[in-house]
This record gives structure tokens, C-alpha cells and sequence, in this order.
């Protein structure tokens, strides 16, 4: 029998292209599911804002998405959903999950941006004779999002590193495939930290863009 | 939202369970989901008080240690942040034991979610020591004070007061990824849940009830971190007069 080594180069080439396969589906997840949670907060928050009847149930909505594991969101769509005879895929269930979990954390991103338009802006508006719609999107929006840009950049990389979540419904993401190649090698060694090294990179990259972007706007606005 | 909206809300919530987990068809739920919860609690707990070690030690490291130390503490910190909390335990689970180290599941829990919630909250200590205005530091040498003395008499006591708010964020967090160890076979929550969902597929009242928990146990981290910022808050306010 051979000696058991702790890291095997060869299976790591073996193994290299299903995960790269795998890396595919985490990463349409990830967008995917950041594009939902950034309408989903963005219209959050304007219902919070704009419509005074419906800012306390938003906001106990919005708390209760916080107040809760994520995992059991997932479940909850995923199981709960075909009990009122709308089946969705475990893929599709596990994006509305993730992209519904972001959302409400993003709307209190877009919340604190739509805040921090000075008050005169709307008066001008008013003054203007600008309708409420126009006022919103040609003044207020303009002026709310890029502020916001880097906190929304760092919910995509939260929403990334979540995506292995998906694994407990069985998305063939990066986690649930390593986890597979692992029990039919027994060999977990290779894959899982593979996985992890992915994640790190990915983390780092995506950090070092935001902050990127972080500077590019702070000298917009200097300008 | 008041503390003591928050309290209303809370109450709100137990009664809700106590309501539903006593109706016919829920009542056979609820001693699993309430053993559940312990384990929850318990994890929670734990990983929590290793989080504001590792926190503490590894924010302190980053600022004050010599040049190894620190590169290991920002080591450690990028590494916890930069991967996934479910990849760590995976790591943790079953890679471990391929290198001789053989954990129980719970220690797993503990050890994953602390390691991973103390690296977020070394930014927290960073960040709330470097708040603390540069006038306290000359001061505290003016009184001829050594620097292990600043900063355990002056320095820490009021980056605490700043700590408080972010530290309970990290806790929800802690909470909520302590669903994750359902994964690696721990009964917890959201363990038993799957477990009765898979046995019975009675899916509405079993993650309706868990829910609820996990927001009744959030809402009372909350409601405590609330109040320990009120009351460590009031010290601050007199000391630097009214603001």
C-alpha cells in the first residue's frame, strides 16, 4: 500500500479543472445574487423613505432578515416554497435567498446614503417645480449612490464568501463539489483548502479593488 | 428602536413561541428545536468569549507587538476574513484530522466561529483604540505613566465604550453563522430542524419556530449590548461633559 501523503500534487491537477467548473456557478451566484440584493435594497429603502405607512413594517421586515441565520433563509425558500406549489431549483432558491439576506442589509446602506442628502437639495427641487419622481431620480439617487459604493462593494464580498451556503441545498457550487470529491477519494485535504485558497484570493483582490474605487470617488468628489 | 421597544418586541416573540409550540400539531417540535437551542446558546456563548480574546489579542498585536507578532496577527486576520466561516470549518473538521488533529464537532463549532468573528473584531479594537484622541496619550505620559499603564488605565477603558456597539453586531453575526455547524453534524438548531424537516416535512411550522428562536435570541444580545452601552456611556458623558 502506498504511503498516505498529506498533499498530493497530481490529484491536486486532477481535481484543478472540476473546481474551476465549480468556481463558474459560485461566481454567477454571487452576481447574480448581489444584483437582486442591490434592487431588492434599493427598493426597500425608498419604500421606507418615501412612504411613510410603510416604513415600520419595512423596517421590522428588515430586521427580521438581519435577526436570522441565513441558513435557515435558505431552507426556508427552499422547502417552504413547493408547500405552496411553486417549485424552484435549489440554484434559484439559494440566489432569492442570498440576493433577499443582502438586500435588506443593503437598504440600510442606500438608507444612510438617501439620509445624507442635505435637505436644501429637496427644497431646491420643490423650487424647481420638479416632480416627486424627477426630484428622486435626476437629484437625489445621483448624488445618494456614489457615496455609498464602497459599503454596497463590501456586502459582494460578504454575499461571496455566503455562497458556499449554498452547498446545504446541493448547488454544485465550489464547497458542495469539493465536498463530493472529497468523499469519493476520501481526500479533503486537497480540495477544501483549495477552495479556501480561492476565497482568500478572491477576498484580497476584491478588497484591494474596492479600496480602488473608494479612492477614484473620494477625488471625484475633492474635485 | 428603545431598549425598551426592543423588549416589547422580544416579548412579543416568546409569546408567539409559546403560543405556536403549544398548538397539536406544533407541540411535537418544539422539545428537539428547544434541545437545539442549547447547543445553539452554548456555541454562541463560547464562541463569542473566544472571539473577544482572539479580538482583543490580535487587534493589540497588530498595534503594539514586535514586527513577528504582528505579521502573525495580520496573518491570522486576513486569513479569517478573506475565507469563508463554512470553508474554515470544513477545514477544521476534515482536513485536521489528515494532519493528526482530531476535533470534536462542538470544539470545531467553538474554535471556527470564534477564530472567525475574533478576526473581524481585531478591526474593532484597532479602530476603536485608534479613536481615542491623541491628547489622552500625551497626557498619560505628562503623569509619567509607563505604556502598559496608558493603555490599561487610560486608553482601553475608553476604547471599550467604542467597542460596545460593533462588538454586538459581531455577536448577531456569531449567532447567525453558528447555523453553519449544522453542517459539520453538530445538533444544534438548525441541525434539528433539517432533521425533523427530512423525517416528518412538516417544513412551515418546523423553520417557522426557528425562525422565531433565532430572533428571540438575537433580540435579547441586542437588547444587552444595549444596555451595557447605556450604562458604560453614561461614565464617558460626564467625563468629557455634556455633548
Amino acid at each position: 500500500m502506498e504511503t498516505e501523503t498529506l498533499w498530493d500534487w497530481s490529484y491536486v491537477a486532477e481535481i484543478l479543472p472540476i473546481l474551476a467548473g465549480a468556481a463558474v456557478v459560485t461566481i454567477e451566484a454571487t452576481l447574480i445574487g448581489f444584483a437582486l440584493a442591490a434592487v431588492i435594497g434599493l427598493v426597500l429603502a425608498i419604500l421606507r423613505f418615501a412612504v411613510p405607512a410603510l416604513s415600520w413594517p419595512v423596517a421590522a421586515l428588515v430586521e427580521f432578515i438581519r435577526s436570522t441565520p441565513l441558513l435557515i433563509q435558505i431552507f426556508f425558500l427552499f422547502f417552504v416554497f413547493p408547500e405552496f406549489g411553486i417549485v424552484l431549483d435549489a440554484f434559484t432558491a439559494g440566489v432569492l435567498a442570498l440576493g433577499l439576506h443582502y438586500g435588506a442589509y443593503c437598504s440600510e446602506v442606500y438608507r444612510a446614503g438617501l439620509e445624507a442628502v442635505p435637505r436644501g437639495q429637496w427644497e431646491a427641487a420643490i423650487a424647481l417645480n420638479l416632480g416627486q419622481t424627477t426630484t428622486f431620480r435626476d437629484i437625489i439617487l445621483p448624488q445618494a449612490l456614489p457615496p455609498i459604493v464602497p459599503a454596497l462593494g463590501n456586502y459582494l464580498v460578504a454575499l461571496f464568501k455566503e455562497t458556499p451556503l449554498l452547498s446545504a441545498i446541493a448547488v454544485l457550487e465550489l464547497m458542495q463539489t469539493a465536498k463530493i470529491l472529497g468523499s469519493e477519494t476520501f481526500r479533503y485535504n486537497e480540495p477544501i483548502t483549495l477552495v479556501g485558497l480561492f476565497f482568500l484570493a478572491m477576498s484580497l483582490v476584491s478588497a484591494a479593488a474596492i479600496r480602488l474605487v473608494e479612492r477614484y470617488l473620494k477625488r471625484r468628489v475633492a474635485r | 428602536m428603545g431598549v425598551r421597544s426592543l423588549v416589547a418586541i422580544l416579548a412579543l416573540t416568546i409569546a408567539l413561541i409559546a403560543v405556536l409550540g403549544s398548538q397539536p400539531q406544533w407541540a411535537v417540535f418544539m422539545p428537539g428545536l428547544l434541545e437545539g437551542t442549547w447547543i445553539t446558546v452554548m456555541v454562541a456563548l463560547l464562541g463569542s468569549a473566544l472571539a473577544v480574546v482572539a479580538g482583543l489579542a490580535a487587534g493589540l498585536a497588530r498595534l503594539y507587538a514586535p514586527t513577528p507578532i504582528r505579521w502573525v496577527a495580520s496573518t491570522y486576520v486576513e486569513v479569517f476574513r478573506g475565507t469563508s466561516a463554512l470553508v474554515q470549518l470544513f477545514w477544521l473538521f476534515f482536513v485536521l484530522p489528515q494532519f493528526g488533529l482530531s476535533l470534536e464537532p462542538f470544539t470545531v463549532a467553538v474554535l471556527g466561529l470564534g477564530l472567525n468573528v475574533g478576526a473581524y473584531g481585531s478591526e474593532v479594537v484597532r479602530g476603536a483604540i485608534q479613536a481615542v484622541p491623541r491628547g489622552q496619550w500625551e497626557a498619560s505620559t505628562a503623569l509619567n505613566m509607563t505604556r502598559p499603564q496608558m493603555l490599561r488605565r487610560i486608553i482601553l477603558p475608553q476604547a471599550f465604550v467604542a467597542m460596545v456597539p460593533p462588538w454586538g453586531n459581531l455577536f448577531i453575526e456569531l449567532l447567525k453563522s453558528t447555523a453553519l455547524v449544522s453542517l459539520i453534524t453538530l445538533g444544534d438548531l438548525a441541525f434539528r430542524a433539517q432533521q425533523m424537516n427530512q423525517t416528518t416535512m412538516r417544513t412551515i411550522p418546523i423553520f417557522t419556530l426557528v425562525l422565531l428562536i433565532y430572533l428571540a435570541i438575537s433580540l435579547v444580545i441586542t437588547i444587552g449590548m444595549r444596555s451595557l452601552e447605556g450604562r458604560l456611556g453614561k461614565g464617558l458623558a460626564r467625563g468629557r461633559g455634556a455633548r
